[in-house]
């Protein structure tokens, strides 16, 4: 066991952020999710209670008739951004006294870094790129995952929710946000920055990076398990696969909106709908190719002469 | 009537009454027996009221104004949701980000002072920051560190508007220009790495940029690419280098995209954030919860 491989990972100081989110992320969701819930057991009492509903203020934070439902800017927040400000501040003057920016040798083309790694942030991308080919993991993923984004208010047709916590009233967002955010994307993350090595091959923890390991070639593509070597026959099942995938993921997700979210699907438009579903899908296809190339080894299940899938 | 307590200058009983008190030494006199009391209560003064237009006393009017009437704050209502200012709610994380950004831009300007983007150069500036400019490392950490954090309180951020319901009418669109700052804020980071010259920042920045070789239809290694006629030397990837490798062109145009395009457009997308917010009608909460059983009234609403 190697453990000083992961602390030279670990401590690597441009690593010391990733470490840092490590600790906030687990910190800010929890802390979200506790008001979620105290608001969800909130608004349990106030369905079953249609009196309490009537007179009730709504929220859990204590409230009193008499009390102002507004406060004066100054000074009840700007004393806080004041304080903020000095606090971070001091943060950033000690993290920049105790920890160096890292400074390598000059820049020189002839000597390749094994493994050159992207900054933490972006190492999410890059793992996509043992899935996919550049064109998808590098473009077309990042372009949609931005577009997505922006499109979430624009989907999501729920009324509930819109300015405080709650889980219950927004399960289905809430899940999909965390299954991307969370799961996704820090995962991939956590991945790039611990678990990769020379020729970006799997290191477990407590591995040494072993520079002369030879890297796995051996892959096969999806139609050759089912003995296809005709490529036309192979693009034809690549196609049919791929459809098969949309059909499932897309079927599925479909019953669970008519049953379980009934009012959401009504209220939604086909575009709206549709954009969920494409949107979706496409996030499920991430881990569904990660799993099938890390235990069958599968690279491309749709194979062309212009482009592999 | 007693001695009059007039210390205004022009008072015309004083002149007027005996004229034996003229003479210039006694003007001056005079004079500073009046700028006496001006130095001692400065706020009632000319200059301060011209800079701060009104009394800073604790009335709730003058409190408001205080706000109102800054250019920096007035981007504050006068008074906001009495939960809102609880740490709970935004956990401050906007402006967080915002700060950092702050942090960066003055850090920056002082590094720019030492930093020429040029091959060689770029590298030695470095160098001779780090060990013989006075408060040379602290700077160059406190930039680093600060791009860093400033990305990762973004995220918390989003996070946490994703959590509260916040990107729900009326504030879609300002959702939309949250991840143009996301991305930018990415951006950002991204141009900057390649500045030091290191072998990290080229690496990084070859892989980054190598992918842009794979844009459909742009790039000379994507699907329909080489059919559109691109090559390594006019696709999207030789733009953004300005060449076909990592090298001087793309030391300098990184540092133009990260020292001012990039800057100047995250400013301008910020002040429209910032101002949705107010227009949007302030933050978002901690709103008063609504019931299934009342959520088609909103529908209609
Ligand atoms: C450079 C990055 C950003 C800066 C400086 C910034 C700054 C701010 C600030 C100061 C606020 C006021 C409330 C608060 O502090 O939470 C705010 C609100 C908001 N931000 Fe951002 N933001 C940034 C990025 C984002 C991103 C990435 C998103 C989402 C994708 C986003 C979406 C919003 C929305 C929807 C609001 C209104 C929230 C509400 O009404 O409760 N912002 N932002």
């Amino acid at each position: 066991m190697d453990w000083a491989q992961l602390w030279k990972i670990t401590t690597l100081p441009d690593n010391i952020p990733i470490v840092l989110i490590l600790l906030l992320l687990p910190y800010f969701t929890w802390l979200g999710l506790k008001q979620a819930f105290a608001n969800d057991r909130l608004i349990k009492k106030l369905e079953s209670d249609p009196e309490m509903a009537k007179t009730h203020h709504r929220k859990v934070e204590p409230y009193s008739k008499g009390w102002d439902k507004l406060v004066h800017v100054w000074p009840y927040l700007l004393r806080i951004e004041f304080l903020v400000a000095v606090i971070i501040t001091v943060i950033m003057l000690v993290w920049s006294i105790l920890l160096d920016a890292p400074l390598e040798e000059p820049a020189n083309p002839n000597l390749t870094m094994n493994p050159s790694k992207a900054p933490w942030y972006f190492l999410g991308l890059q793992e996509m790129l043992v899935y996919f080919d550049p064109w998808i993991a590098g473009v077309v993923l990042p372009s949609l995952i931005v577009v997505g984004l922006m499109a979430i208010p624009f989907v999501d047709v729920n009324p509930l929710g819109s300015g405080y916590y709650t889980f219950a009233q927004r399960k289905f967002a809430m899940i999909t946000y965390m299954f991307g955010f969370h799961f996704l994307w820090i995962i991939l993350i956590i991945i790039g920055v611990f678990l990769r090595g020379p020729g970006w091959m799997l290191f477990w923890p407590g591995m040494t990076w072993d520079h002369h390991r030879q890297v796995d070639e051996a892959y096969v593509h999806l139609p050759q398990i089912f003995g296809l070597e005709n490529p036309l026959l192979m693009a034809i099942f690549g196609v049919v696969a791929l459809i098969a995938f949309v059909v499932v993921t897309g079927g599925i997700t479909h019953v669970f909106f008519v049953k379980k979210m009934a009012s959401t699907y009504k209220k939604m438009n086909l575009i709206q709908y549709g954009t969920v579903q494409f949107l979706w899908i496409t996030m499920l296809a991430l881990p569904v190719k990660a799993v099938i190339w890390h235990m069958f080894r599968i690279k491309y299940v749709l194979i062309t002469p212009w482009f592999n899938i | 009537m007693e001695e009059p307590k007039n210390t205004n200058g022009n008072d015309p009983a004083g002149a007027n009454g005996n004229g034996k008190k003229d003479g210039p030494l006694q003007e001056l006199k005079e004079k500073s027996r009046e700028a006496i009391p001006m130095l001692l209560k400065p706020r009632e003064g000319r200059v301060w009221k011209s800079i701060f237009r009104h009394p800073l006393d604790e009335k709730p009017r003058n409190r408001s104004l205080a706000v109102l009437q800054n250019v920096f704050l007035h981007l504050h209502p006068a008074r906001i949701n009495r939960d809102a200012v609880r740490f709970s709610f935004t956990w401050g994380m906007g402006g967080i980000t915002f700060y950092l950004f702050i942090i960066l831009t003055l850090t920056g300007i002082f590094l720019m002072f030492y930093y020429h983007p040029s091959k060689v150069v770029a590298f030695r500036d470095i160098q001779y920051l780090e060990h013989n400019v006075p408060f040379g490392k602290i700077l160059r950490n406190m930039h680093r560190w600060a791009a860093h954090a400033m990305i990762i309180t973004a995220w918390l951020h989003m996070m946490r508007v994703f959590f509260t319901g916040s990107y729900k009418k009326p504030r879609e669109f300002n959702w939309s220009v949250g991840v143009i700052l996301l991305v930018l804020t990415l951006l950002m980071s991204f141009t900057g790495y390649l500045l030091p010259d290191d072998q990290l920042g080229f690496w990084a920045v070859t892989v980054g940029t190598n992918m842009a070789r794979a844009t459909p239809l742009l790039g000379h290694e994507g699907p329909g690419g080489p059919e559109l006629g691109m090559t390594a030397f006019n696709d999207v990837r030789f733009a953004l280098l300005g060449g076909s490798i990592v090298d001087a062109n793309a030391l300098l145009r990184a540092y133009i995209w990260h020292c001012i395009a990039i800057p100047v457009l995250a400013s301008i997308f910020m002040i429209v954030h910032f101002w949705r917010v107010r227009k949007d009608g302030g933050i978002s909460g901690p709103a008063p919860m609504l019931l299934e059983s009342e959520s088609d009234q909103v529908i209609r609403g």
